[in-house]
Formats: structure tokens, sequence, C-alpha cells
């Protein structure tokens, strides 16, 4: 069996979790079988205008009920046209992309800032370690009461509303916390920021990076990142981020 | 029913190809579809030596398109002379080689390293509107587009298609240009300057401000052309821009493309050149038409 599959999937659930952002559920055929923590699907709109898929993250893997659960900002005409899409009805889809996290048996930081939470989740679940998760927020939260079943949640908001006013790597000063390995996925001057603090504390860092994708399957190089050494398939310092991402150890990659 | 058509002495099993740059070099699409079913597979451009493209933002979408600066990133001939044609000798297709380059050696050095390959027939690429040097400073004068399919004719073996660009006043000018520098065929259209604001953030939408405009929103301007230069050339044609329908296909050989590739649409639907095909094979059964060769130019 191929490891990407292209599906009709269907909608069984849909709600606005918070402001803007939706929590989907879709039954698939065979994606969420073959899915792993970490990896993405894109999503093809209906409306012909928008040609190209829109990579969204697996936020949780139902393998006994074939399902997926997305949880996605509207950011633009295409997310929006799936924020509108109701129970039963039909989307196309391709997926599972990208490679997804490495797991290791080392105390974890699991950290997500912003719409970068949602693929933590899956990862929260299946990791099996000690994992003390860090979810940072600008102001309102979503899914954090979800996390607390996997391990001690910390919260960071922009505005304080909640948890420690600042960053994740301000709630990681103030709550002391300490692990060897960090899992994280958000915006990039957080990843940037673990980079440095993962450096610093001599511990491995694995970032989950995003970018403007066409083809989704690392055929039309759009989505790359510059990487430390020259990558093996595109015989330059240019990595996919849909094909060799979207996780990456940090030091491979430049994040500046 | 005949779907075999003749490219300058080439035959292909059928007149549905791939569009440089969409399709890598078909290993990641071949997941989704049987590249035994293409008339042929148009690799990515590669050059002399490996290219690391433009920075990021490098794709965006617009409405019934989209617009891209990859900047011709490719791992250069060595590597895709060691994985990339083996790959595709694989499968019962026709391979056409998409060459870039920054001057006429480099593109000479390209074509010279592929003459003893098994390609099937060479596109030269002098029509790319992201790079600075080479790519479309060679396609938008008439002399320089004569002069460098001459250069090229004289160290390639396989037929040569110059892949023109539409970002010229009269493209039936760079036609005639490469017709008398002694081109085998034409393909055409590559993509069209534009440019996306991102007005929330006031910059552009992407890191090279301008891109390549690509999509269904090129279409008429691909059939118009294709259909002025098939009146002004005697050279075989591939058409190109923005087909994303057998409809579509059909449109562009009627105007007077002899094969077509499909680009864009690939990112739409990665099996949309099988649909196509089989399309086209509809439409000839419902016009009781026997060889699809007569719809070439067949506009009235």
């Amino acid at each position: 069996m191929p490891e990407k599959r292209m599906e009709k999937a269907t909608i069984v659930r849909k709600e606005e979790i918070s402001s803007g952002i939706f929590d989907m559920r879709i039954q698939t055929e065979e994606i969420a079988q073959l899915a792993k923590a970490g990896q993405f699907v894109a999503l093809y709109c209906a409306d012909g205008s928008r040609l190209l898929p829109r990579p969204i993250s697996i936020c949780e893997i139902d393998r006994q009920e074939s399902c997926i659960r997305l949880v996605f900002r509207v950011a633009g005409r295409g997310t929006e046209e799936f924020s509108r899409m109701q129970k039963g009805e039909k989307i196309d889809i391709m997926g599972p992309l990208g490679n997804g996290f490495p797991q290791k048996e080392q105390d974890a930081f699991v950290i997500g800032g912003g719409i970068g939470i949602p693929p933590m989740l899956e990862l929260a679940k299946q990791l099996k370690a000690k994992k003390q998760i860090v979810l940072g927020y600008r102001d309102k939260l979503f899914l954090q009461e979800e996390f607390q079943q996997y391990g001690d949640v910390f919260v960071a908001t922009e505005d304080g509303s909640s948890g420690t006013k600042g960053n994740v790597l301000d709630a990681i000063a103030e709550n002391q916390l300490k692990a060897d390995v960090i899992y994280a996925c958000g915006p990039l001057p957080m990843l940037r920021a673990l980079k440095q603090y993962a450096a610093e504390n001599g511990i491995t860092c694995y970032v989950s990076l995003e970018e403007r994708m066409a083809c989704g399957i690392g055929a039309c190089l759009g989505c790359v990142c510059k990487s430390k050494e020259t990558d093996a398939h595109t015989n330059v310092k240019n990595k996919r981020i849909c094909k060799e991402g979207p996780v990456f150890e940090a030091g491979e990659v430049d994040l500046s | 029913m005949n779907l075999n058509v003749n490219l300058a002495g080439v035959t292909l099993k059928n007149p549905v190809m791939t569009a440089s740059g969409t399709f890598g070099s078909g290993e990641e699409f071949s997941e989704f579809v049987d590249l035994n079913a293409l008339g042929a597979v148009v690799t990515k451009g590669v050059a002399n030596v490996p290219w690391e493209g433009n920075p990021t933002p490098r794709v965006a979408e617009v409405y019934g398109g989209m617009l891209n600066a990859i900047g011709l990133q490719n791992p250069g001939i060595d590597l895709f002379i060691k994985r990339d044609i083996p790959f595709l000798k694989k499968f019962d297709t026709k391979i056409i080689v998409n060459v870039c380059g920054k001057s006429t050696a480099d593109y000479c050095e390209t074509v010279e390293r592929l003459s003893d390959e098994p390609v099937d027939l060479l596109e030269i690429n002098i029509s790319c509107p992201n790079v600075k040097e080479g790519g479309i400073a060679f396609g938008q004068d008439a002399k320089h587009v004569e002069a460098i399919t001459k250069e090229i004719k004289k160290y390639s073996k396989q037929p040569v298609i110059m892949k023109l660009s539409p970002n010229v006043t009269d493209i039936t000018e760079m036609a005639k240009a490469a017709e008398a520098g002694g081109a085998d065929a034409l393909s055409l259209i590559n993509t069209l300057t534009g440019m996306k604001i991102d007005i929330q953030k006031r910059r552009f939408a992407l890191a090279n401000k301008t891109g390549g405009l690509s999509g269904p929103a090129i279409h008429p301007i691909a059939v118009r052309m294709v259909y002025q230069t098939a009146q002004a050339v005697n050279l075989p044609i591939i058409g190109m821009g923005g087909i994303l329908t057998a409809e579509d296909a059909i449109e562009m050989m009627l105007a007077g493309a002899c094969a077509v590739s499909v680009g864009t649409a690939n990112f739409h639907n990665p099996m949309i050149t099988k649909e196509i095909t089989e399309g086209i094979k509809a439409y000839l059964r419902e016009q009781n038409i026997s060889d699809v060769n007569d719809l070439v130019g067949a506009v009235q």
C-alpha cells in the first residue's frame, strides 16, 4: 500500500472552539491508519478558483474509528470554506504528508504556540516518557484541558490572562522546568528561541516548521527551508518542509 | 482511435505531458498517477551546476491560479543524470529534460552532458521570469533567441524544443527567431510575470516580489498565443498555460498545439493528467474523430 492517499473524507463533527479556531473530525478510508503524530494532510477547496491544497496538521488520530481530528485557524478564503462545511459533507484530502515527530524515551517538553498547539496533542498522547506540556497563547485558551490527561500542563499568555504572562520560555523559567528533549510547533520566533535554549542547555530540540506550499508532496520545491548541510535530495542547502519535514532537529535547519 | 502524436520525430503515446517545474522528475507524483499513462514527463529545469533558488515564500495563491518564484532550484546535471533519468527509464513514457542556465555556455554544457543519455527531447527554458541572469533575458529579444537556439543545436543530439515567454510584445517574433535558429519544436507559454501584496502586512506575498502567474487565469492568453504562433511558424507546438480540464487541452490543440503540458493543475489534483487523457478520448468518441491529430489547428 502506498504511504500517501488521495481520498474523499467525510466530516463527522465540526465546531468553533475559540474565536476563528475550528475543530473538525473527519472520517477517512486509510489516512487515519497510516498517519503518525506530527504529520499533516492537504485539504482541497471545492471552489475551483482556489487551486492549491491547504496543509493542516493532524491534531489527533483515531485508528479504531478511522478518523482524524484537525484543529485549524481561519487564515484566508480556503480555511474559511472549510470552516463552513457541515457534518456529512465530503472533502478531498491527501495524506498523511511529511515525516512526523521522532519519539524518544527521554523527559520531554511538549511545546505548542498558538495554532502550533494542535499537532502536539497526538504527540503528547503517544509519547512514552515524562511529559511537561507548555502551551503559549495570545489570550484565549483552547485544547489545554485535553492535554492534562497526558502530562503536567503549563500555560503562558501574552496578556497574562492565564498562567505565566509572556511566552513559553517565560513559563519554563517561572516554573523552573527541565527536560532532556524538546518537541515544538509554533511561530518562528518561538522556535528560534527554543533552538537557542536547547543549544545552551545541551538538549535535543525537534521543531515543526510551516511554509507556503503548492504540491505538498515534494515536487514543486515551493516550501523549502535552509539547512546546515547539503540535502541528499535537493543537492543544495535546502530541505523540503513538506517531505523531509515538517519536523527537523533544530540544529539541522536555519531558523534566522 | 489513434492518440499517438509525432513531436519532432518522436512518437508520444498520447498528447498529454507534464509542464516543467510542476512535476519534479515524476517520483513524487508516481505515488498518485501512473507515469506509464503519460505521453511524456517534462522534468523540472536542470542546470550545469546545482542552484539554491530564491528565498521563501516562493508561492502564493491568486484567484484562479498561483504565483511562483522558485528560482529554478535544481540539483545540477550530475545528480540528475545519476538519479532522475534512471528513475524515469523504468516507465513506458517519453523523457523530455528541461534545461536552464545563466549563460549560453551553461546551457550548452548541460545539453552536451545529456547528448548521450537516454532522453527523448530537450526543452530549453529561455523564459523563466524568476531568475536574474539567464532565463527570460534570453527569451525577450529575437536576436538572442535565434543565437542561443543555434548554439544549443550545435551540442544537442536530441530534438530541441524552445520554451517561449509570454512576457513579450509579440510572441511570434520569438517563435520565428527560434525557427530560424533551428529549433525542432516550440513550447508555450511559460508563466506571466505577476505580483501579489498582502494588504494586512503591507508586504509582498513572495520574497522575490514578482513571480510567474500560472493556472486557469492565464488559459485564454495561452490559447491566443498558441494560435498566433501556429499561424506564424511551421514547427510543432506544445501548448500549455492553465490547462485544468480535457476541454482546455482540446481547445489548445484546436488552436494549433500538437501536444499539451499540464502544470499547475497537478497541484489541484495529482491524478489530473490521466483524467485529461481520458477526457480527450471521450471527446473524440463523441465527435466521431478517429485520430487525435485531426484536432490540431482545426479551429475555423
